[in-house]
């Protein structure tokens, strides 16, 4: 087990220099000089240097790439050219929206579907199991923004249930918080749980044909019992690699839903970010994100390994 | 043929695929309204027999807004597609021909580091640096779609490398690029629909959802998820603005959705049965 976590930690670590040698380049081809950009047309050359120094964009591009990734490190992500604060402060500040935000509609997503899938499951062939595949067959289909306008429509401006959008923040409390990620969360989970009850049931269907379920049965279990005794237990490795993939596409996802709510999420920030070339702003969320899903993948891959041990072996 | 016809998906995802294809390659020739045309004394109108979908705040009909934004929505889905095979299917090719050796880890080492970047991420990089655009959309899709390819083909061509026709191919002096081209590829193309048909349909999620926040398609380019943005702030006074381009990306979506799950029942024949 720890030589196998080891192996995995190397490459994570490779995976995340890597990500961050791409992301830095990306953004390095860039026209433009944001120190000019900070101080406007009439600034001094003594002054533009004297600003450069301070943002750190003189030197070869090797020794930007080190300051930059040395920064990361210790949490320092460099200042916005923009807002003049600390990039660290401002994600720091957004991320309590999205963060919540995707772990909420990670947890909706994951109580939909583990009971849908397995009801499916157990009832193949029926009504109810069609009844099931058809509405994720929509769930799939339907753009997760525009589900979000008509939730707005009718349990906002109809219903008048919920505020169509904004974020009254946490100091108001945890319930007003959660009740503003509310309409976002149903929004974003709704695709991804019906992806995750897609594979929970056909994963359980496919452990269910397996030789030790039949094996379950001789000895006396009924059909109910092989499911939750034996069966989930082993369907349920497929099942976390997707919801491992799910993580990216919620945080992803969670910038365009707080569009269409106007939360003040890490999404907000990108986008204000692009529209006044504040491109170290751009480069910290990215790199924070692309982060995310590489360790959050990392994370899924040593849960396998507690939950199967022959997968310690067989990498 | 008559199997096609059988399937339970087949039927409705074929007949929504070639509705939404239809109107996009009708829309080339022919639209109801000129969508480049302003007519405010019409704006806003409600679905009516002059139109049969309403009108926009500027006044323009919502069915021609529409056909019109097919052909951007299947555009960039498609080469998005298309990028993805054309890069992902070789590197996929090559890896299992070399399976374990440093071209094959190189490839799916640059796959997963590929994976880790959503398109909506690679679209906002793109678009902070060259500014937004259909394009963006069509390469930050593309990009995502290469390993997608690669990595099926490489699971794929890989359980066919173990077969006795290829040892047969082997001995007879056949090397591994010509192997793969000559009778890998061939066995690998029913799956390489099935993903791709399934590809299309996120391409197409994904193409709206970009223009949705302004990464993709820029007016005057029509495209449903830049008129989706444009109804939001209308929604309480004409949610027509908003139900119709909506309903155009859900039903296209789902028919590609139901197309693929229909090719992959009739073209492995192995889950006909199988599966319920």
């Amino acid at each position: 087990m720890l030589q196998y976590f080891l192996k995995r930690l190397l490459s994570l670590g490779l995976s995340l220099v890597a990500a961050s040698v791409v992301i830095f380049l990306a953004l390095e081809v860039v026209p433009g000089d944001p120190a000019a950009y900070m101080l406007g047309v009439n600034a001094q050359e003594d002054t533009l240097n004297a600003l450069r120094e301070q943002l750190g964009l003189n030197g070869t591009i090797l020794q930007r790439y080190l300051s930059w990734a040395g920064g990361l490190l210790v949490g320092d992500f460099g200042t916005s050219y923009t807002y003049r604060t600390p990039v660290s402060e401002l994600i720091g500040e957004r991320l309590w929206v999205s963060l919540p935000l995707a772990l909420y509609a990670l947890t909706l997503s994951t109580l939909i579907a583990f009971p849908a899938g397995i009801w499916a499951a157990s009832r193949r062939g029926s009504y109810a199991d069609a009844g099931v595949m058809g509405v994720t067959q929509l769930g799939v289909a339907i753009p997760n923004f525009w589900f979000a306008m008509l939730m707005v429509l009718v349990f906002a401006i109809n219903l008048r249930w919920f505020s169509a959008g904004g974020f009254p923040g946490w100091e108001d409390g945890f319930f007003a918080g959660m009740k503003a990620l509310t309409l976002p969360a149903i929004a974003l989970a709704l695709p991804q749980a019906s992806i995750l009850t897609r594979v929970m049931r056909s994963s359980l269907l496919d452990t269910l044909g397996e030789d030790f379920i039949r094996s379950a049965r001789a000895k006396g279990l009924t059909r109910g019992q092989a499911m939750w005794r034996h069966a989930l237990r082993n369907a349920l490795i497929p099942v976390l690699t997707i919801m491992g993939l799910q993580f990216s596409f919620l945080l992803a996802g969670a910038i365009i839903i707080e569009n269409v709510f106007f939360l003040p999420g890490l999404g907000r920030l990108v986008f204000q970010a692009i529209s006044s070339r504040d491109l170290i702003v751009v480069e910290s969320v990215v790199m924070l994100l692309v982060f995310a899903v590489i360790v959050v993948n990392f994370a899924v891959d040593l849960a396998y390994a507690l939950v199967d041990p022959r997968l310690r072996r067989r990498r | 043929m008559k199997i096609f016809l059988h399937n339970r998906s087949m039927l409705p995802g074929l007949v929504l695929t070639l509705i939404f294809t239809g109107a996009a390659i009708v829309s080339l020739v022919w639209v109801p309204y000129d969508t480049t045309v302003l007519n405010i004394a019409e704006r806003m109108k409600s679905p009516s027999l002059q139109h049969p979908f309403g009108t926009d705040q500027f006044g323009r009909d919502i069915l021609s807004m529409i056909m019109v934004g097919a052909r951007t929505s299947i555009a960039v889905a498609l080469v998005a597609v298309g990028i993805g095979m054309l890069a992902g299917v070789p590197l996929g090719l090559a890896a299992a021909a070399r399976k374990g050796s440093l071209l094959d880890e190189v490839i799916m080492r640059m796959n997963d580091l590929v994976f880790a970047f959503p398109s909506l991420l690679i679209a906002v990089m793109i678009t902070a640096v060259f500014g937004a655009s259909a394009l963006n959309a069509i390469i930050a899709i593309g990009i995502f779609n290469i390993p997608v390819f690669a990595r099926l083909t490489r699971g794929a061509a890989l359980t066919l490398w173990s077969r006795e026709y290829i040892m047969a191919a082997r001995v007879a002096g056949k090397g591994p690029a010509r192997i793969s081209v000559e009778h890998i590829l061939p066995n690998v193309t029913n799956l390489l629909i099935v993903q791709g048909t399934i590809q299309f349909s996120l391409g197409i999620l994904a193409e709206a959802g970009l223009s949705y926040v302004g990464l993709g398609a820029q007016p005057p380019t029509a495209s449903w998820g830049r008129m989706l943005a444009d109804s939001q702030t209308m929604i309480s006074l004409a949610p027509h603005l908003a139900l119709f381009p909506g309903l155009a990306i859900l039903l296209t979506v789902l028919g590609l959705n139901l197309m693929g799950d229909g090719l992959r029942d009739v073209l492995d024949p192995k889950l006909r049965r199988s599966r319920s």
